[in-house]
C-alpha cells in the first residue's frame, strides 16, 4: 500500500475511534448536570447517587476521548501536510479557537469537578458540570465547523498558491456547519439517551435498584425521544441541503446515474460503481427523490453520470451506509416512542426493557455510519471541488505510516476493549449500596 | 514589531507555557517508579497531579493548533519531519491519559503495576523526545526547498539532540520533584524535596554543556551578539535556575517551583529568540529554511487570532491558576479514601 491509502486508513482508524467516545461526552455531560441540578434543588439523594453513578461512567469515557483527540490534531501535519500548507489559513483557526476557547475550559473544569466535592459550594460544582457540558459543546461546534468546511468550503479566496481567508464570518456561520452540527448534536444525544436507557434496562429486568434506574430510563427516554424525531426532521433538511452543496454525495446516497425529472428512489438498489449504473434495481417509487431534494416531484436531479468518473464518491459505501443510518435512524424514533406509553410501566415489559438494553449499541453504528457517509461520500476531494485527496497526503516514507498503523489498530483496539470493559463492569456494579 | 513577529514569539510562549505546566506532571510521572514507595505513595503521587495533568496538556493541544493557525507551513513541515518522534510521543501521552483514570478501577497488583508503568513510560518518553526535537529545530533538520525531510528518527538522536533531551528530562524531573515536595508530607515530601535538591546539580551541569554546545552546534549566539541585550534572557535564566537551589535548600518550596518554571520558559525562549526569525532551519540550505515571514498565515487570519488570543489566554490562564490555587493542599490520607481519587 502506498502512503496515500496507508494514512486514509490511519485516518479513518483515529477518527472513527475517537467518536466512539465524544458523542456520550456530549450528551452524558448534559444529563449529568441535570441530575446534579435536580439534587441541589431538591436535596434528594438519589439524585446525588445517579450524578456519581452516571458521572463515573462520563470519565472513563471522557478520558478516552481526550486522549484519541490528540492525535487528530496533529495527524493533519504529519500526514495531510500538503492539506495542512494549502488550507491551514482557515483550517489551523478553526482548530485553535477550539482549543483555546473550549477545550481548555471542558479540560480544567472536569478536574474541579472531579475532585472539588468538598472544594467549593453545591451550587458552583453542579454550576462547574454545566460549563463542562456548555464548553463540550462549544469545542463540537468548532470542530464541526472545521469539518464542515471541508464539506462546502466557503469565505476564501485562492492566492498566493493557497486558501486564504477572506471573511470570517461566512467560514464561522457557513450554513453547512450549522446542519452537520445539529445533526451530529442530536446524535450525540440519541447515543447518550440508549446508553443510559440500555443500562438503566439492565438492572430493571433485575429489578434492583428500581427508584433510581427508573429515574435514569425516564430522563434518558425524554431526550431519546426529541431528539430521535428532531434527527429524522434535520436528516430530512440535510440531505435536501446536498443538491445544493454537494450534488455528486446526494446522487451517491440514493445512487441516482441518470440525471432525470421526477427522480426515484429505489425499495433496493446495488450500485456498480465500476460501469456507473445499478447491478440491481427493485421498486422504484417515481419523484420520491426530487420530492426529498427539491420538495417538488417533478424537479431535475443530477445524476452521478452528468459527472466525470473521477469526480464521483465510491458509492456503493455511500448507499448502505445512508440507508443503514436513515433505517436506524427511524427505529430509534420508534422504540422511544413505544417506551413513551411504557413508561409507567417499565417493570412490566420485561420484553421491552431486553429490546432496549441490546439497542445500547445500535446508535453507535448509527453515528459511524453517519460518518462514513460524510467522508466517503465527499470523496475524491479532500476539501470539496477544490483539493483532491491524493493531492493531500505528505512526503513521507510509507514504511513511517505502516508502522504507526499497526500501532494505532494494536494500541486503539486495546484501549477500547478494556475502556469498554470498565465501562461495562461499573454500569453493572450499578450505584454504590451507602 | 510586526504581526508575524508577534505571533512568533506569542507561538514560542505558547510552548514554553505547555512545558511549564504539563512539565512538572510529566516529572511526576517519570519519579513514579522511583519515589513511591508502596501503593499508598503511589496513589498521592498520582493525585498530586489528578486534578491538573488534563488542564495542563490542553497547552499543548493548544501549541499545536496555533501552529497550525499562524504558521501552517511550519505546523505542515515540523510535524511530517518529526513523525516518528511526534507519533512516539503521542502514542505515549495516550497510554499515560487512561493510567490516571484506569488505574484505580480495578484493586490488583498486576493491574495496577501495568498502568504505574505506562505513566512511568508515558512521562519518560515525551520529556526527552521534547528535548530531542526542540534541540534538533535550533540546530537545523535537513529538509528540502519542499519541506521534505532526508532523515529518519535516528537522525534526531545525535549529541546535540540527545543533550537536549536529557536538559529537558532533567528539568521536568526537578520541577516534578518540586511539585511533589509541596503536595505531599512525611517520608515522600522528604524523598521528594531531597530528589530535587540531588538532581539539581546535574541539571545545572547539563544546562552549562548545553550552553557550550549551543556556541558550537547552533547558529543561536548570533542574535544575542548582535543585540547584547538579549543576554539578559540567558541572564535570568540561569538565576532562576540558581533561585531554584537556593529556595529548595530554604524549603520554600512554591518559590522554588516558580523558579523551576521560570527556568524553563526562558530555556525555550533562549533557542527561539537566537533563530529568529528562522523557525525550523535547514541544515541542507538555509534558503530552505522556515521562517515567521515566509510560513505564516494570510495577515487577515493572523489578525483575528491575534485578538482571539489576547482575549483568550489571560482568561485560561486566570482561571487555571484559580483551580491551582483551589488544589494547592497537601494531598490528605483523607482525600485518597474519597470515592473519586484515583
Amino acid at each position: 500500500m502506498d502512503v496515500l491509502m496507508l494514512s486514509r486508513l490511519q485516518f479513518a482508524v483515529a477518527t472513527f475511534f475517537h467518536f466512539l467516545f465524544v458523542p456520550l461526552t456530549l450528551g452524558l455531560s448534559l444529563l449529568v448536570a441535570f441530575m446534579e441540578t435536580k439534587y441541589v434543588r431538591s436535596g434528594d439523594e438519589t439524585y446525588l447517587k445517579m450524578t456519581k453513578f452516571w458521572g463515573k461512567l462520563f470519565l472513563i469515557n471522557f478520558t478516552i476521548g481526550v486522549v484519541t483527540g490528540l492525535t487528530l490534531e496533529f495527524q493533519f501535519g504529519t500526514n495531510w501536510s500538503n492539506y495542512s500548507m494549502f488550507m491551514g489559513d482557515i483550517f489551523g483557526s478553526l482548530l485553535a479557537i477550539e482549543a483555546l476557547g473550549f477545550f481548555f475550559l471542558e479540560s480544567i473544569l472536569l478536574g474541579v469537578w472531579i475532585f472539588g466535592w468538598k472544594k467549593i459550594s453545591k451550587t458552583a460544582h453542579a454550576i462547574v458540570m454545566w460549563l463542562v457540558a456548555f464548553a463540550a459543546t462549544g469545542s463540537a461546534v468548532w470542530i464541526l465547523t472545521a469539518n464542515a468546511w471541508m464539506q462546502h468550503p466557503v469565505g476564501y479566496v485562492i492566492r498566493n498558491g493557497r486558501a486564504e481567508l477572506a471573511n470570517f464570518a461566512q467560514v464561522a456561520l457557513n450554513p453547512f456547519a450549522i446542519l452537520m452540527l445539529t445533526h451530529t448534536l442530536f446524535a450525540a444525544y440519541i447515543i447518550s439517551a440508549f446508553f443510559v436507557m440500555g443500562i438503566s434496562a439492565y438492572h430493571l429486568i433485575r429489578k434492583q435498584h428500581v427508584d433510581f434506574f427508573t429515574r435514569s430510563f425516564r430522563m434518558a427516554l425524554v431526550l431519546g425521544l426529541v431528539f430521535s424525531f428532531a434527527e429524522i426532521v434535520e436528516g430530512h433538511m440535510h440531505g435536501a441541503d446536498l443538491a445544493h452543496s454537494q450534488p455528486t454525495k446526494l446522487a451517491a446516497l440514493e445512487s441516482h446515474w441518470q440525471t432525470s425529472k421526477n427522480a426515484p428512489i429505489y425499495l433496493f438498489a446495488l450500485p456498480d460503481d465500476a460501469n456507473g449504473k445499478n447491478r440491481i434495481e427493485i421498486g422504484p417509487i417515481p419523484g420520491l427523490l426530487s420530492l426529498l431534494a427539491y420538495h417538488n416531484m417533478s424537479a431535475e436531479v443530477k445524476g452521478l453520470a452528468d459527472f466525470p468518473a473521477d469526480e464521483r464518491p465510491p458509492v456503493l459505501i455511500t448507499h448502505f451506509a445512508f440507508r443503514a443510518m436513515v433505517g436506524l435512524g427511524f427505529y430509534f424514533a420508534l422504540v422511544t416512542l413505544i417506551g413513551w406509553f411504557k413508561r409507567n410501566s417499565l417493570l412490566e415489559s420485561p420484553w421491552y426493557l431486553k429490546l432496549m438494553l441490546y439497542s445500547t449499541p445500535l446508535p453507535y453504528i448509527a453515528t459511524e455510519l453517519g460518518w462514513t457517509v460524510a467522508e466517503v461520500g465527499r470523496q475524491p476531494w479532500i476539501v470539496y471541488g477544490l483539493m483532491r485527496t491524493k493531492d493531500a497526503v505528505s512526503s513521507i516514507a510509507a514504511s513511517q505510516v505502516a508502522v504507526t498503523l499497526v500501532g494505532f489498530i494494536f494500541v486503539y483496539g486495546l484501549l477500547g476493549a478494556i475502556g469498554f470493559y470498565l465501562i461495562i463492569k461499573k454500569a453493572i456494579k450499578g450505584p454504590a449500596a451507602d | 514589531m510586526d504581526l508575524q513577529a508577534i505571533w512568533y514569539f506569542l507561538w514560542v510562549l505558547l510552548w514554553a507555557v505547555y512545558f511549564a505546566t504539563d512539565g512538572f506532571d510529566l516529572g511526576i510521572g517519570a519519579l513514579l517508579p522511583f519515589l513511591g514507595k508502596n501503593d499508598e505513595e503511589k496513589r498521592i503521587m498520582f493525585n498530586s497531579i489528578g486534578p491538573l495533568w488534563d488542564g495542563n496538556e490542553v497547552w499543548l493541544i493548544t501549541a499545536g493548533g496555533v501552529t497550525f493557525a499562524a504558521f501552517p507551513l511550519m505546523y505542515a513541515v515540523m510535524f511530517s519531519s518529526l513523525y516518528s518522534a511526534l507519533m512516539l510521543i503521542l502514542f505515549a501521552l495516550i497510554i499515560r491519559g487512561v493510567a490516571f483514570e484506569f488505574r484505580g478501577k480495578i484493586d490488583s497488583p498486576g493491574w495496577k503495576k501495568l498502568w504505574d508503568f505506562c505513566l512511568f513510560i508515558g512521562s519518560l518518553v515525551p520529556s526527552f523526545l521534547f528535548g530531542v526535537a526542540f534541540a534538533n529545530i535550533f540546530q537545523g533538520i535537513p529538509i528540502d526547498d519542499k519541506g521534505v525531510y532526508h532523515g529518519t528518527l535516528f537522525t534526531l538522536l545525535n549529541p546535540y539532540g540527545i543533550l537536549g533531551g536529557a536538559l529537558f528530562f532533567l528539568l521536568f524531573l526537578v520541577h516534578g520533584a518540586i511539585w511533589l515536595a509541596i503536595k505531599s508530607d512525611g517520608d515522600l515530601h522528604d524523598r521528594a524535596a531531597r530528589t530535587a535538591s540531588g538532581l539539581w546539580p546535574v541539571l545545572l551541569v547539563v544546562a552549562v554543556v548545553f550552553l557550550i554546545a549551543s556556541k558550537f552546534t547552533t547558529p543561536i549566539y548570533d542574535n544575542y551578539t548582535a543585540h547584547p541585550m538579549l543576554f539578559l534572557l540567558i541572564l535570568i535564566t540561569v538565576l532562576a535556575l540558581l533561585g531554584v537551589k537556593l529556595f529548595l535548600s530554604l524549603k520554600n518550596y512554591w518559590t522554588a517551583w516558580l523558579s523551576s518554571a521560570v527556568t524553563i520558559i526562558g530555556a525555550t525562549f533562549f533557542g527561539f529568540v537566537g533563530l529568529f526569525p528562522n523557525m525550523f532551519p535547514s541544515s541542507l540550505n538555509p534558503a530552505f529554511s522556515l521562517t515567521a515571514y515566509n510560513a505564516s498565515s494570510s495577515h487577515l487570519t493572523l489578525q483575528i487570532m491575534f485578538t482571539l488570543a489576547v482575549i483568550f489566554v489571560p482568561v485560561v490562564l486566570a482561571y487555571q491558576i484559580w483551580v491551582y490555587s483551589l488544589f494547592r493542599h497537601k494531598v490528605s490520607k483523607e482525600e485518597l479514601g474519597y470515592d473519586e481519587a484515583y
